[in-house]
C-alpha cells in the first residue's frame, strides 16, 4: 500500500516513537503552540459552536450529493477549457499524470503541498519516468532533501523535527552555514526554491477545496507557493481527493474559515489561492493547459457506510494537535501518511484491516479529537465502530478476548454470579498483594502492573456495607 | 427525593469509601437512598471493545435493575455516560430504546445531581489541605459535566484548590486501552503524574474511580506522597478547620 510508511510491525513503530526524545520534544512543543492558537482563534470568531454546526452541515450536504457536485465541477472545468480525469485508483491517477509529463517532455516538476499525492505515491511514479519533482512547501522540502523522510503530520509534515535538526539537514545536504533561526532557514529555502520554480516545465498542485459552481480550486498555503506552482509553468495539473469539494463560494468561505482557524489558529493563512482553469484570452498569466485529476482510491466505498462522516474531514489536523497518543508516539508510529485520530479512522478504510488493525485501538477514547473537530466528526465513535466491525464482521479479535467478553456478559447479567465473584476477589488477589496494592498482577493485569500498582479489592464490598448499615439502622439516625 | 445509588463495579470492590461518603452526603442533603442489589456493571468494557451484542445484554440488565427509580445517581462520570449511551444501542423507536431514554433522563453523576437537581453549591463540607482536581474525559467531554465539581469544591471550607496544568489531557486509562496499549498508556499516565507532582497539592481529587485507580497506581508505584481521593470523600468531610 503506497500510503504505508516505515516499519511493518506496529509495536516496533510505537517503541521507536516512544524512545525518540527529540521527536517527542518537537511534537510536544508544536502541539502546545497549535492548541493555544486554535483556542484563541476560535474564541475570536465568537460563536464557534455555530460555525462548527454550519461546517458540519455543509460537509454532510456535499458528501450526500457528491455525484451531483462532482458532475457540476467537471462540466465547469471543461467549459473553461480544462481536462478532467476520474481515477478510480492511485495507479490510474499516476498513469494519467505520467502520460502528461511524457507528452510535455517535462524534466522538472514543481509541486505544492498535497496529501492525496502522498497517498498515491505520485512523486515516486514521476521519478520512475525520469522526472525531477520539487516539493515547494517548506516542510515537504525539508523532508524531501532529508532522503525522503516520510511526513508525520498532515499540515506540518516535518513537525517531528526541531529547528536544530532542520539546520543540520540543510547543512549536510545543501551546505547551509547559518543558524537555526526559523526566519533564516526559511529565507534560505525560499532562495533555493525560487530557482526551481523558474525552470519547472510542469506544475502540480493539490486542492483544499474545489468550488463546484465555478470550477475553481482553493489552495491554502503558508508560503504562497501554490501561486508560483500554478502561475509559472505552462501546464498545470491539480490533483484532488474526490470528497474535497464545496458547492459554492459562500460555503467555501465557511470551510476555509474553519480550516485556517482549526489548523494553525490564524484567521487566514498567509495565502489563499483560487485557481480557475487555464489562462483565458483576457488574462495575463496562468497555465496554458489545465488538467484536473479526481482521485477515488477507496473513497466511494466509504460512501453510504457508517463511516461516511470520515469523508467530511477538511484535513485541518486539529484532532492530531490535541491527541495525547500522537504526542507520545509521533506520526510515524501510525504507519500511515494519515496519522492521529483521523488517520486511525481513515487508514483502515482507504487500505484495510490487515494493514491497519491496531490503529483503531491506539486511542484511549478520551474524545479530545471529537471535541475539537471543526466539522464535528465523531472520531472516537468511529474508532469504536471500527472495533465493532473487527469483532462482528471480521472476527479478527483473539479467541481469548471473545471468550472473556462472553464471560463478562454472563457475569454482569447475573446478580448472583456477580455477587459471588466480587466476594471472592479479595481472597483471590491476596497472594499478589503487598499491603493494599498489587504490584505484580496475574494474566492481562501484568500489563497494568508493569507501570502501576493495582488496588487490592476491599474485604467489605460497598454492597455489604450498605446492607449491614441498613440492618444496624444507621441510615435513619443520619437523616 | 428518592435516589437509587449506582456504585459501579469498580466502586463496589475498590472504592468503598467513595461510595460510603456519597451515600452519607446525599442523605445529609435530604435524599432517601436505596441500593438496588441486582446492579453489576454498566457494560463499558464490552462497548468500547466493540462487543455490541454483549453490551446490549448487560444494558438490559441494568435498565431492568434501575428503571423503577425516581433518580439514579452514580459516582463515575464515565459509567453514567455509558448509561446515557444505551439509547444508541437499541433500534430506533423500539420498546427497549424507550426504556433506555426514560432511564437516561433520570440518571446523573453525583456532582451534577447535587448542583443541577438538588440545587446546592455549598454542601457544608470542610477539609484542611491543598488539593488539585483531575477532570475526567468522559465526564467533561461526553457527559458534559464541567462546572459542577469545581462549584462544589470551591465551597469546601479550608480547602485550597490548585490548578492542574494540562488538566484536559487524558490520564491514559481508557479501559482496555491501558492493557492493550500499555506502553502508550504508561507514557500518558507518567505525564499526568508529573503535572500533579509539579503542583503543591498533596491530594488528588477526581470524580471517576477508574482514572483515580490509574493515576493512583502510578503515584503509588513512584512512592509519591500525594494522596488520592474521590471528590465525594471531601464533600462529605466535616473536619475541623
Ligand atoms: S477529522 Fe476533523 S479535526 Fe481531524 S483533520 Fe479532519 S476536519 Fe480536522
Amino acid at each position: 500500500m503506497p500510503m504505508h510508511i516505515g516499519e511493518k510491525d506496529f509495536k516496533k513503530r510505537v517503541t521507536k516513537g516512544i524512545e525518540d526524545d527529540f521527536m517527542r520534544g518537537a511534537v510536544r512543543s508544536a502541539q502546545g503552540r497549535l492548541q493555544d492558537k486554535r483556542a484563541t482563534a476560535a474564541d475570536e470568531l465568537g460563536d464557534w459552536e455555530d460555525w462548527r454546526t454550519l461546517g458540519s452541515e455543509i460537509r454532510s450536504h456535499t458528501i450526500e450529493h457528491l455525484d451531483y457536485y462532482l458532475n457540476q465541477l467537471s462540466e465547469k472545468v471543461a467549459e473553461l477549457g480544462g481536462h478532467v480525469f476520474f481515477a478510480e485508483t492511485g495507479e490510474e491517477a499516476n498513469e494519467y499524470i505520467q502520460k502528461i509529463a511524457k507528452e510535455k517532455e517535462a524534466k522538472k516538476i514543481a509541486k505544492s503541498k498535497s496529501m492525496v499525492t502522498e497517498e498515491i505515491s505520485m512523486n515516486e511514479a514521476l521519478e520512475e519516468i525520469g522526472c525531477e519533482v520539487i516539493e515547494t512547501d517548506l516542510g515537504e522540502y525539508i523532508l524531501q532533501i532529508d532522503d525522503h523522510d516520510p511526513p508525520s503530520h498532515i499540515v506540518a509534515p516535518a513537525l517531528h523535527k526541531n529547528k536544530e535538526q532542520i539546520r543540520d539537514v540543510f547543512n549536510e545536504k545543501l551546505g547551509y552555514l547559518k543558524t537555526e533561526k526559523p526566519e533564516e532557514l526559511a529565507l534560505f529555502a525560499r532562495e533555493k526554491l525560487r530557482e526551481e520554480f523558474l525552470s519547472a516545465d510542469l506544475g502540480i498542485t493539490g486542492c483544499n477545496f474545489a468550488v463546484a459552481e465555478s470550477g475553481s480550486f482553493a489552495l491554502v498555503t503558508n508560503e504562497g507557493n501554490a501561486r508560483m506552482v500554478s502561475a509559472l509553468p505552462k501546464t498545470q495539473i491539480t490533483v484532488m481527493g474526490m470528497e474535497r469539494i464545496v458547492p459554492g463560494w459562500e460555503e467555501l468561505d465557511v470551510v476555509v474559515s474553519l480550516l485556517t482557524r482549526a489548523a494553525v489558529g490564524q484567521k487566514l493563512t498567509s495565502y489563499i489561492t483560487a485557481l480557475t482553469g487555464p489562462k483565458q484570452l483576457e488574462e495575463a498569466d496562468g497555465p496554458e493547459e489545465f488538467h484536473l485529476v479526481i482521485v477515488d482510491n477507496g473513497r466511494s466505498k466509504i460512501l453510504g457506510t457508517e463511516f461516511q462522516e470520515a469523508l467530511h474531514c477538511i484535513r485541518c489536523a486539529a484532532c492530531i494537535n490535541v491527541c495525547p497518543v500522537y504526542r507520545h508516539v509521533g506520526g510515524h508510529a501510525y504507519g500511515s501518511i494519515y496519522p492521529g485520530p483521523i488517520g486511525a479512522v481513515l487508514s483502515p478504510l482507504l487500505s484495510d484491516y490487515d494493514e491497519y488493525k491496531e490503529l483503531p485501538y491506539a486511542s484511549s477514547l478520551c474524545g479530545a479529537c471529537t471535541e475539537v473537530c471543526p466539522v464535528k466528526i465523531p472520531l472516537h465513535e468511529q474508532l469504536i465502530m471500527h472495533r465493532r466491525k473487527m469483532v462482528e464482521d471480521e472476527k479478527r479479535t483473539t479467541l481469548s478476548e471473545r471468550v472473556a467478553m462472553r464471560g463478562f456478559e454472563q457475569l454482569m447479567n447475573s446478580a448472583s454470579l456477580y455477587r459471588t465473584a466480587t466476594k471472592m476477589a479479595p481472597f483471590m488477589s491476596t497472594p499478589f498483594a503487598r499491603k493494599q496494592m498489587i504490584t505484580k498482577g496475574p494474566g492481562p493485569l501484568k500489563h497494568w502492573t508493569h507501570a502501576r500498582d493495582f488496588p487490592k479489592p476491599e474485604n467489605e464490598r460497598f454492597r455489604d456495607w450498605f446492607k449491614n448499615r441498613e440492618k444496624r439502622g444507621e441510615q435513619d439516625a443520619k437523616r | 427525593m428518592k435516589v437509587s445509588f449506582f456504585i459501579t463495579c469498580l466502586g463496589d470492590m475498590f472504592y468503598v469509601n467513595a461510595g460510603k461518603a456519597a451515600v452519607e452526603l446525599l442523605e445529609r442533603l435530604g435524599c432517601e437512598v436505596d441500593f438496588p442489589r441486582a446492579q453489576t456493571c454498566c457494560g463499558q468494557p464490552a462497548y468500547n471493545s466493540g462487543y455490541r451484542k454483549e453490551t446490549i445484554e448487560v444494558a438490559k440488565h441494568l435498565i431492568e435493575t434501575f428503571e423503577h427509580a425516581e433518580y439514579v445517581v452514580g459516582i463515575s462520570g464515565s459509567c453514567v455516560y455509558m448509561i446515557h449511551e444505551y439509547t444508541q444501542l437499541f433500534e430506533e423507536g423500539s420498546d427497549w430504546q424507550k426504556r433506555a431514554i426514560a432511564l437516561k433522563d433520570k440518571t446523573y453523576e453525583l456532582t451534577q445531581f447535587i448542583v443541577d437537581v438538588i440545587g446546592v453549591d455549598d454542601v457544608g463540607a470542610s477539609y484542611q489541605g491543598v488539593a488539585t482536581y483531575h477532570t475526567s474525559c468522559h465526564m467533561t467531554r461526553l457527559l458534559g459535566v464541567k462546572e459542577a465539581p469545581f462549584r462544589l469544591l470551591q465551597n469546601v471550607k479550608g480547602l485550597e484548590l490548585v490548578d492542574l496544568p494540562n488538566r484536559h489531557d487524558c490520564c491514559g486509562f481508557g479501559g482496555t486501552f491501558s492493557i492493550k496499549m500499555s506502553d502508550i498508556s504508561e507514557q500518558m499516565v507518567d505525564e499526568k503524574v508529573a503535572h500533579i507532582e509539579g503542583t503543591k497539592a498533596h491530594l488528588l481529587l477526581g470524580a471517576d474511580g477508574s482514572c483515580l485507580m490509574n493515576i493512583g497506581g502510578r503515584l503509588s508505584r513512584n512512592g509519591s506522597p500525594v494522596e488520592v481521593k474521590h471528590i465525594a470523600e471531601i464533600l462529605n468531610s466535616r473536619g475541623d478547620v
